[in-house]
């Protein structure tokens, strides 16, 4: 398993991730620094962690994705490679154009962190193969610009194409307006690019893989991109 | 000086808050008429904030020292060290008048300046707390500072990347034109990577790092603009304005910086800004500072010396370099994007000079600046002591379950979720007791030690007897510590009080320090850091005294711990600890009575101590993993957290017939914890306590959906979270004023 992480000026997240992707794979990530302009050689998965990049001023992740970095991490994803942005990732994903949409204020206005069950969508891919279909998980989330929306013809894309990853929904798996904790459109929490190697999500799996720190509903994504990955 | 400064007049001294005595005994000190700088230098070092003029004299009474403890109060942080070659930093500062200016930058500034003062130890900041104080919720300004602070706290500490993991919020009508914003971080470090603010060596180079100087914050500034400067009317904020980003940066620069064997000295730029802390450095090396103006990093252009001198921009760091090391560091700020700049070296004079365009602004004795501050024992009144109330003199103007329902929907004693949710409280996955328990349980890298960490203090007690209060405030971290499994180790006390040259306000200060002190000492439980902030009044009305005390603790095995939530139907509570039915000054009387009166629970700290460590004894043993401490509203409130916790309702036993139910059910004795378990292992914990002399009563069996007071009408747990849970946001939204 070859994973890097990228770190940005006010990512906070990285050790997060790392310590996820070593207790999956057994093996560190690299940390990457967003001044470089090359990934290390046979990097299979990049992650972007979670944070405030540049303090999330201008507009969250827009400045981080023009980082020197990010022309590497296009040209990964566009062999095909795994990316997987968490949080602000996703934003930065977004403002790369890797993913379609937008990131914006969290309809209740507020920053929030709590606990939050997502369904899994599909278990197709490299991120959640070792999901069930359909199955529910309680990770967390800590954002406050985690209202995901687009324009109504990505939207029908995206849902067209079964490109959404993770939606908001309560324990049983229901998806309704109560469950959705901060706006998105379709309670979308996460979604894929075409071909599927790219995953940003709002959510933190990287904070539940442990029983004693909340639970371990979050080792699943950890551990299909480790197996992935090995194979 | 050039043309433009002005003269000294006893109007200017004045407004630099020096007292004629104050002034005239500087004039003594240095033989002349001071320079402008000079004034503004003096009034920085011999305001309360940073000469504890006030507080000095009787800070020197509380227990600073143990076994444990690396470093006490003097530093940026007090350091314990909790074994393994691992150390904690850790202290509180408040920030209450600029947040009840501006109370998201107040707050944010607040949090980031505490974040600093951690990482100047070279520690890496793994809890934030807080404890808040505001002011009547039917108080106009009530909503927006609660929603302003909030906001600011997590503002900054999300973006920062430290989990906020506990705190209190309250309200009292006494904090309407005051409020309390208490920030604490705690931080790990390695005991032998410890760094501190003492310069050594002469010649050595004196870094400036970190954000650039501004206007922002410059003390007495209302006065300095046209008499410094006949053209500028520019508008300076005394209110700073915090960035988390630049902090994060300063964090990972300084931390990078500390694995080079570079830093011979750190200090964080603080309060008084580069005069605090360049002055401090140098005191306590023995050595004089010299610094050169021209060479710091600003934002603005044409600033003056003594607008540089007092300047509080945030995100700020002096460090006191090895010289061979310059290259190698500079490279590092350098690719963190900061300021890196020399703008001074380390002198054998013991004076404190300073130079702009070439010329001496200041030259003063830099050891004479601290320590011959002006040092005052106020004069102080002991507060008159309020009567016990006998429990059987207060009726129950409602039954027992209403009450119970209406308590736990108060604005003191109601869920503060909307709170902590706006607080990042899981990042670094190692919050095993998020926001909620009675301590906050935060995991050492992979384990297996952890620290329980809290804040408390309950102000009423201490207005009714400052001396009592002081105690509870020690005693209640102490005992939330521990009951969460934790061994209590030492503390940082953030003193809030009123105008200290009232003498009724210094008596409250003298009296919760004895109760503090007392306390420490009885529970091995020393101060290491902490702050003082007078003066909080307006219009002549001073807050509730409050000194908050943040506790940390230590658990050896983190999975050895306890919590509030019942687990099963079939278990059986029991209160560890003595109950009398103590109603004085307790929440019920204040908000079920209307009384807010009496004297407040005695606090016996052997008793304290004995209670604490048989309950301690059972969690660590893994004998009892249900315990919570009861506090404010007694054993019914206490209960009723647990069943809300847990989703099981609990059926009390038969009541005692000596005591008024709602005296046994609502009272606020001290050093009691109502514990869980089943049958027999409660059968057995009854046993030890009897052996043990530590008093234990059965209380109910857990079961059902409802808390059941025998003869009253059950209250579904559901209802109770019901009014528990949306007391805040349904407030914070505007549909109500007050329960």
């Amino acid at each position: 398993m070859k994973a890097a992480v990228v770190t940005f000026p006010g990512s906070n997240r990285e050790r997060d991730i790392a310590r996820a992707l070593k207790h999956a794979s057994g093996v560190a990530p690299a940390m990457v620094w967003h001044a470089e302009t090359d990934l290390p050689a046979g990097t299979d998965l990049v992650v972007l962690p979670g944070g405030f990049s540049y303090g999330d001023y201008l507009r969250c992740g827009a400045i981080a994705a023009r980082s020197n970095i990010m022309a590497a991490v296009q040209a990964h994803a566009a062999r095909g490679g795994l990316v997987l942005g968490v949080c602000n990732g996703f934003q930065i994903l977004c403002e790369a154009q890797l993913l379609p949409g937008v990131l914006m204020r969290n309809d209740r206005l507020r920053f929030m962190c709590k606990r939050q069950n997502l369904r899994v969508e599909r278990t197709d891919t490299a991120f959640t193969h070792r999901y069930a279909q359909g199955q529910v998980i309680d990770v967390c989330i800590a954002h406050g610009e985690g209202n995901w929306t687009a324009d109504a013809d990505a939207v029908a894309r995206i849902e067209d194409k079964g490109l959404v990853a993770f939606r908001y929904c309560d324990a049983n798996g229901v998806v309704s307006p109560e469950t959705n904790c901060n706006g998105s459109v379709n309670s979308i929490a996460g979604i894929y690019s075409e071909k599927r190697n790219v995953l940003g999500m709002m959510p933190h799996p990287e904070n539940l893989i442990d029983a004693l720190v909340g639970g371990t509903d979050g080792r699943g994504l950890f551990e299909s991109l480790a197996s992935r990955m090995a194979a | 000086m050039t043309a433009t400064a002005p003269r000294i007049t006893p109007e200017l001294v004045a407004e630099h808050g020096l007292k004629p005595d104050e002034y005239a005994r500087f004039l003594e000190l240095i033989g002349r008429e001071p320079t402008i700088t000079e004034l503004g230098i003096v009034s920085a070092m011999w305001n309360e904030h940073c000469s504890y003029k006030s507080s000095r004299l009787h800070l020197k009474g509380l227990p600073t020292s143990a076994p444990w403890v690396i470093q006490g109060p003097g530093e940026n942080a007090g350091v314990i060290d909790i074994g393994d070659g691992d150390a904690i930093a850790f202290k509180m500062e408040s920030h209450n008048h600029p947040s009840y200016i501006e109370p998201y930058q107040g707050a944010t500034t607040g949090v980031g300046g505490i974040l600093r003062d951690v990482f100047t130890m070279g520690a890496r900041p793994i809890a934030a707390l807080n404890a808040l104080r505001f002011g009547s919720p039917d108080h106009p300004k009530t909503r927006h500072l609660v929603s302003g602070v909030v906001a600011g706290i997590g503002g900054y500490g999300n973006s920062f990347g430290v989990p906020t993991v506990g705190g209190s919020v309250g309200f009292h009508t006494r904090y309407d034109g005051n409020i309390l914003v208490n920030a604490m971080a705690v931080g790990l470090a390695k005991t032998d990577g410890i760094f501190y603010a003492a310069a050594a060596g002469v010649g050595n180079p004196i870094v400036y790092l970190g954000s650039k100087t501004g206007r922002d914050g410059i003390h007495g500034a209302t006065m300095a603009s046209a008499e410094f400067d006949a053209n500028s009317d520019e508008k300076r904020p005394t209110v700073q304005v915090g960035d988390p980003f630049a902090e994060k940066l300063l964090l990972e620069a300084c931390l990078e910086l500390m694995q080079t064997d570079s830093v011979i000295a750190i200090q964080d730029m603080g309060a008084a800004g580069l005069t605090c802390s360049a002055v401090e450095m140098g005191a306590k090396g023995n050595l004089g500072v010299e610094l050169i103006l021209d060479n710091v990093p600003c934002r603005e252009e044409g600033m003056s010396a003594y607008e540089m001198m007092l300047s509080e921009s945030q995100e700020r760091m002096l460090m006191v370099l090895k010289p061979e090391k310059r290259e190698e560091a500079e490279a590092i700020f350098r690719k963190w994007g900061l300021d890196f700049a020399v703008v001074g070296y380390t002198t054998d004079t013991l004076r404190f000079v300073v130079k702009h365009h070439g010329e001496t602004v200041a030259d003063l004795p830099i050891k004479e600046l601290g320590d011959e501050a002006p040092l005052y024992d106020r004069p102080h009144i002991s507060n008159a002591f309020q009567p016990t109330i006998d429990p059987a003199s207060v009726a129950a103007p409602v039954d027992n379950a209403t009450a119970l329902a209406r308590l736990l929907a108060t604005p003191d004693m109601c869920s503060k979720r909307w709170v902590w949710e706006q607080y990042d409280h899981l990042i670094l996955g190692n919050t095993v007791q998020k926001p909620g328990g009675d301590a906050a349980i935060v995991r050492i890298e992979d384990g297996p030690k952890g620290v329980a960490l809290t804040t408390d203090v309950t102000p009423r007690y201490c207005e009714a007897d400052p001396v009592q209060g002081g105690r509870q405030a020690v005693a209640e971290a102490w005992r939330n510590i521990t009951a969460v499994g934790g061994l209590p180790l030492a503390i940082t006390d953030n003193l809030n009080f009123g105008n200290p040259e009232k003498p009724d306000v210094m008596g409250q200060f003298v009296g919760c320090l004895k109760g503090i002190g007392e306390a420490c000492l009885a529970l091995d439980f020393p101060v290491v850091s902490g702050n003082v902030s007078l003066y909080n009044e307006t219009q002549g009305r001073s807050i509730l005294p409050t000194p908050t005390i943040g506790g940390v603790g230590l658990l050896d095995d983190v999975t050895l711990h306890a919590t509030v939530a019942l687990r099963q139907a079939g278990d059986v509570l029991a209160v560890i600890g003595d109950t009398t039915g103590w109603i004085g000054q307790s929440v019920y009387l204040r908000d079920i009575c209307g009384r807010e009166e009496g004297a407040p629970p005695p606090v016996d700290l052997a008793v304290e101590r004995r209670n604490g460590d048989f309950v301690r004894g059972l969690i660590r043993s893994g004998k009892v993993t249900t315990v919570h401490d009861c506090s404010d509203g007694g054993l019914a409130v206490a209960v009723a957290e647990m069943a809300m916790a847990g989703d099981i309702g609990v059926s009390f036993d038969t009541l005692p017939a000596d005591i008024p139910a709602h005296a046994f059910l609502f009272g606020e004795d001290q050093a009691r914890y109502v514990i869980a378990a089943d049958a027999a292992t409660i059968d057995a914990v009854a046993a030890e306590a009897k052996a043990a002399g530590v008093p234990f009563r059965k209380l109910g069996v857990a079961g059902g959906d409802a808390v059941n007071i025998p003869g009253e009408t059950p209250a579904k747990v559901a209802d109770l979270r019901n009014g528990h849970d949306n007391w805040l946001p349904n407030y914070m939204a505007g549909e109500i004023d007050h329960p």
